[in-house]
């Protein structure tokens, strides 16, 4: 608690001047009537920037770009009622991709509450399956506690989103103040079980057929360093689930790219050979895994994870660690040989060779992986990437060179369509020096359109990738296969002119399908500071392969 | 389970879990949000205010499936959960309270 004079605030001032004493300097949101006190107080704000969203979701969603971008808890506002239900979709999104959010939203007064109040839902209740913890404050005071405790929540241990629900009456309530609490931040936890440690060392050291398994904990964490450093001393071969893309550089030599669904075939055949799978801050997600039974099935497991109830939870593992992987992966190191693994290595080179990734058309813009390609060609490292949901999105993770962790932004977890633009306005707010592409397709873009206004009001250095197959791609693809090509509600009739659309929304667009030089134009557009939209055409049977079938193992897969 | 005797309790394989909560509107939310989200099925809840009435303790009777281990990690991860104990089916807490259930 810090002392300072004595101030009469009401429960709004409190809100906003707690939030600039967590450092907070961008957020997101739309105003209504059962949140105005708080806007109006955060309109004598001088620090706070409040980027005006032209839905919730899209705004829940720029705060998770920030989020994602940085690390750091990020705050997306809204009003009562249909607000707050606008939000739900992107809260959820972060609860499954352990993102750091806090969402404040409005409430009827207190007295209302429960009354069918005009704008009224049980916020409180429908938060509660997908936050990390939520609270409706019941009195201007209990901000004092409530908001900092938001904030640590958050960020501690495995990090989510917290909601909290404040009613119009306590935003306006009028209380002395005159302690400020200690902004709210991550707990330290305890030091891993050092006995865990050396077992698992122990056996990293016994394996004779070693595969590292990265998640997106170890983003989050900040431990890609370290568990780059573990691979190259034991000589792992190191695969990544799509949330930890970039945690290792994807042409580094041990890498192996994704595994899963979509992964490269000499990965999820590595993956079936292995003797011993060391998964980091990773949970074992079904597009992971395949069918349970058929992955790793020769492996021991060592699985190193900051939430305890991921250990056990799918794969019962030999040696369960909890705890924060940098610190484990930090201990974990000096404890582990220098191997060579020869032959391991060897076989993995072969897998490779036999069964790489195959990626027509990589040399020609005008295909999916071509045009991956080109924008890569443009941008440097220092390039943020985002996606939304779909066949692009696969495309993307298969063929992307990524290399830093946080250059890759996507919605893993909820496979939330429309995540991707206001994600990718969220992470340009935040780090207003880099480029940041997203990567959408037609049927994703259209879920929050709108926000291409708010990419334009705010100037955000924000590139749209537009991969147009008219289609809804992974669901045409799936009725292709596996549905004996019964193509139905996944091809679209009517389609918009997106460029006109862009443009319309005060955005500036180009179609690379009526240029004469793609790889010109891409460049030129790239480079150019501003919102874009770059429009291109893709062929509607285009599929991303290889590919399991839905409840099959991984070494089972078809195509590619 | 009113008519439960002892032994059927054990055989059908239950478990009584002692939840120490902190006691405020929305915390019973919490808990059994989560067993319900799973469809597994609470088959009797006990809750009382204890001490100054600042923190409550919750007892659950289960039914003891693979999923109950989880089920503990999952309930001990909640903010207002304090603590939580697992019995087995012969805890008396339930069997005492069944003469109100005739």
């Amino acid at each position: 608690m810090s002392r300072e004079a004595p101030e009469s605030l009401s429960g709004a001032q409190i809100v906003v001047r707690l939030l600039e004493r967590q450092g907070i300097r961008t957020l997101a949101g739309i105003p209504g009537g059962a949140i105005l006190p708080i806007y109006d107080a955060l309109s004598a704000s001088k620090l706070i920037h409040h980027v005006l969203a032209r839905h919730e979701q899209g705004g829940g969603f720029m705060a998770q770009g920030m989020a994602r971008a940085t690390g750091r808890p990020a705050v997306c506002m809204a009003s009562s009622g249909p607000g707050a239900t606008n939000l739900l979709t992107a809260i959820a999104d972060a609860k499954l991709d352990s993102i750091p959010l806090v969402a404040i939203t409005g409430q009827v007064p207190r007295a209302m509450i429960g009354t069918d109040a005009f704008q009224e839902v049980d916020t409180y209740g429908l938060s509660i399956p997908i936050t990390k913890h939520n609270f409706l404050v019941g009195s201007a005071e209990e901000l004092l506690q409530v908001i900092p405790r938001a904030f640590q929540i958050a960020a501690s241990g495995r990090p989510g989103p917290v909601l909290v629900d404040i009613p119009k009456d306590v935003q306006n309530q009028v209380v002395e103040v005159a302690e400020w609490p200690a902004p709210g931040g991550a707990d330290p936890l305890p030091p891993p079980a050092a006995d865990l440690i050396s077992r698992a060392a122990e056996m990293i050291n016994g394996a004779v057929r070693p595969i590292l398994y990265l998640g997106g904990g170890v983003v989050h964490s900040g431990a890609a360093a370290a568990a780059v450093a573990l691979a190259e001393k034991a000589s792992l071969p190191t695969v990544m689930t799509l949330m930890a893309l970039g945690a290792m550089p994807v042409d580094h030599q041990l890498s192996l790219g994704m595994l899963g669904m979509h992964g490269a075939r000499c990965t999820n055949l590595a993956l079936d050979e292995c003797d011993l799978l060391i998964a980091v801050g990773a949970r074992f997600d079904d597009r992971a895994t395949g069918k349970v039974a058929g992955f790793c099935p020769q492996a021991q497991i060592v699985h190193i994870d900051i939430d305890p109830s991921e250990l056990d939870k799918i794969k019962t593992a030999h040696v369960g660690i909890a705890g924060d992987v940098g610190a484990v992966l930090q201990r974990l190191l000096p404890a582990v040989d220098g191997a060579r693994r020869e032959a391991w290595l060897a076989r993995v080179a072969t897998l490779k060779a036999e069964h790489p990734l195959r990626t027509p058309g990589i040399d020609d813009p005008r295909t999916p992986y071509g045009l991956i390609r080109a924008v890569a060609d443009c941008l440097d490292d220092e390039a943020t990437i985002t996606t939304d949901v779909g066949q692009h999105q696969m495309w993307v993770a298969q063929a992307y060179p990524l290399r830093r962790p946080r250059q890759w932004l996507t919605s893993g977890g909820l496979g939330t369509m429309g995540f991707g633009m206001p994600a990718a306005i969220g992470a340009a707010l935040a780090e207003p020096q880099r480029t940041v592409v997203c990567f959408s397709g037609d049927g994703s873009i259209l879920m929050n359109i709108q926000e291409l206004v708010t990419a334009a009001e705010e100037g955000v250095n924000v590139k749209i990738v537009l991969m147009n197959n008219s289609s809804l791609g992974l669901v045409f693809q799936q009725q292709t296969l596996f549905y004996g090509e019964r193509i139905y509600a996944s091809k679209f009739k009517g389609m918009p002119d997106f460029v006109r659309v862009a443009e319309g929304f005060g955005v500036p667009a180009i179609d690379l399908d009526g240029v004469s030089d793609p790889r010109a134009a891409l460049a030129a557009a790239l480079s150019a500071r501003g919102p874009m939209l770059i429009h291109a055409g893709i062929e509607m049977r285009e599929q991303v392969l290889p590919m399991v079938p839905p409840g099959a193992a991984n070494k089972d897969m078809i195509g590619g | 389970m009113n008519s439960l005797t002892r032994t059927e309790n054990q055989a059908l394989a239950r478990a009584v879990l002692e939840l120490d909560v902190n006691n405020h509107a929305g915390v019973m939310s919490h808990v059994v949000g989560l067993f319900s989200r799973r469809a597994y099925n609470v088959e009797a809840i006990l809750v009382m205010p204890v001490g100054n009435g600042q923190t409550s303790r919750i007892w659950l009777l289960v039914n003891e499936d693979e999923r109950l281990e989880q089920m503990v990690k999952q309930v001990e991860k909640l903010e207002d959960v304090l603590a939580v104990r697992r019995h087995g089916a012969e805890h008396e807490v339930f069997i005492r309270l069944e003469e109100f259930f005739r």
